[in-house]
């Protein structure tokens, strides 16, 4: 199968590879997919006092076209607050990878893990508020 | 040496044509270019002197009585689809049951799904962990309605040699037909028709260093006289078996590659085995977590299919692209289904999904072996680097215990 040049550039040079403190009160983790499927992702994001993304980092076990879209996934939500980073769509990535029709699974599962962190971190959240409001 | 890139290990899809096989074939296009059917002329009695010879030669390599059991095809598909539904059609009114492997080529396989359709009965014997068929497995799905049992002699991606010398004494004493598709196994490991009680088999020329287009089907002509419903009707070319103008040149080639293996196979085998051994020993002394699929010692000489745990096959054969190599993951093929071949093993899905195959040939230098060792070794790490399962693994982890989502 032919690569897009932007899923080699992504695959050989990805962003934001690494592991963010799980137990830390601002990051929230995604952990989506599965081995039996052949694509593991696992994306962090630490949220600031004002809702910004400071900081993503990603670890994917998956083809070249998982691993760039989690590495577009990382560079797109940076800067952006969880609420922009929550309406990021698949189709988004896949078109800025020219992702074909069989890798298109990829990005849903960068769009999940997305939604993932921010759902975890905003539970986190929650439970911190909860906790200060006894 | 300088290498030439992408370095190729994938010699059980196809080789390449031995210098040796193409320069036999090339008087067969332009200079002796007769059709072998051709009875009245002396370019037809040359093509058809060259054929007959080339018979031998087939025979030969797999111990056959004579060329006369060699009866030329397109390649091991026509072949497979030959000995298979030419069989069932012929002895319908014996039986209709046909047992067969998990682990068969595709060509075997769809052959027995097709004629299910039509009213046979077909049982599929499975694998042990080990890739192996147990032929007490064989033994006891024969019914008194069996015709034909069908076992590969060695297996295209993970290099299982099966026990066919077994195998064959049930069959025979039965009095049930044995086929064995032995497209990778010859020339390769010990094949010999009569030793083995095999009564027809399937070969390519394209897998044994000759050109593709050809292959035979051995069928038994004594003990028992095996005979065949012919699928392809014409001019009842290759004794009413197999008609069409028999490509000359190709069969030329098919017996010159023969020829050679009759000669060096033995040396070559060990010398390949040699080169596998040095791959899986330099992988394995750098990295952990990495499993060879199939036995270590029932094994073609060439293969090593391994399992880099925490990796995935696709993105590892997209950092090796520098080797041409071919993996069990789904997403290298338009199914979504990884190989059935290690499936039927009992392989979890994960780790079918990070099986890379490298298949060593008669071209492959140590100099090869030595650079694809250290690119591999690299290559793996640096994406387990950023395997989220290796971190969970490395910290004492039990991805089993995880509930995930499938999807």
């Amino acid at each position: 199968m032919a690569y897009s040049e932007k899923v080699i550039e992504h695959y050989e040079n990805p962003r934001n590879v690494g592991s963010l403190d799980q137990d830390d009160e601002a990051v929230g983790t995604g952990l989506v997919g599965a081995p039996a499927c052949g694509d593991v992702m696992r994306l962090q994001i630490r949220v600031n006092e004002a809702g910004v993304i400071e900081d993503a980092k990603f670890k994917t076990f998956g083809c070249g076209s998982a691993i760039a879209s989690s590495s577009l996934a990382t560079e797109w939500i940076k800067g952006k607050t969880i609420d922009e980073a929550a309406t990021i769509k698949n189709s988004q990535i896949a078109e800025e990878l020219s992702l074909p029709p069989v890798k298109i699974h990829c990005s849903v599962l960068a769009e999940d893990a997305i939604k993932s962190a921010i759902e975890d971190f905003k539970k986190k959240r929650a439970a911190k508020q909860a906790l200060a409001s006894q | 040496m300088t290498l030439k890139f992408p370095i190729y290990m994938d010699n059980h899809a196809t080789t390449p044509v031995d210098p040796r096989v193409l320069s036999a074939m090339l008087p067969y296009f332009t200079e002796t270019f007769g059709n072998a059917a051709s009875r009245t002329h002396a370019y037809g009695w040359s093509a058809e002197g060259a054929v007959e010879g080339a018979r031998e030669s087939v025979a030969r390599l797999i111990g056959a009585e004579s060329g006369k059991e060699i009866v030329f095809t397109s390649g091991a598909t026509e072949s497979d689809n030959l000995a298979i539904k030419g069989v069932a059609e012929y002895y319908q009114s014996k039986g209709n049951h046909i047992v067969t492997t998990t682990i068969e080529h595709k060509a075997v396989l769809d052959s027995c799904k097709r004629l299910e359709k039509q009213g046979f009965t077909v049982t599929y014997v499975n694998v042990g962990a080990d890739g192996l068929i147990n032929p007490k497995d064989i033994e006891a799905a024969i019914t008194d309605k069996t015709i034909l049992v069908s076992v590969m002699l060695a297996n295209n991606e993970v290099g299982t040699i099966q026990p066919l010398a077994e195998i064959g004494k049930i069959t025979r004493a039965r009095g049930v037909l044995l086929h064995s598709d032995a497209v990778q196994g010859l020339g390769k490991t010990p094949f010999d028709v009569r030793a083995m009680n095999v009564d027809l088999a399937s070969l390519t020329a394209h897998k044994v260093y000759g050109p593709k287009g050809v292959g035979a089907l051995y069928v038994r002509r004594s003990k028992p006289r095996v005979r065949l419903a012919a699928q392809m009707d014409g001019g009842g070319h290759e004794r009413g078996n197999r008609s069409g103008t028999l490509n000359v040149p190709g069969i030329v080639g098919f017996a010159k590659a023969c020829d050679i293996l009759f000669e060096e196979g033995v040396v070559e085998a060990e010398r390949v085995r040699g080169l596998r051994d040095r791959l899986y020993d330099r992988i394995t002394s750098e990295l952990d977590a990495v499993v060879l699929n199939g036995s270590a010692e029932q094994r073609l000489p060439g293969n090593l299919n391994i399992s880099f745990a925490f990796v995935e096959g696709e993105g590892l054969m997209m950092a090796i692209k520098d080797v041409a190599v071919s993996s069990g993951s789904a997403c290298t093929t338009a199914s979504l289904e990884p190989s059935y071949v290690l499936r039927s093993m009992g392989l979890e899905e994960d780790m079918a999904h990070s099986s890379i195959r490298f298949g060593l040939g008669r071209f492959n230098t140590e100099e090869e072996v030595d650079y694809v060792a250290e690119l591999v070794i690299a290559k793996v790490k640096r994406l387990r680097d950023m395997s989220p399962l290796y971190e969970m693994h490395k910290a004492g982890i039990d991805l089993k215990s995880i509930q995930w989502a499938a999807h």
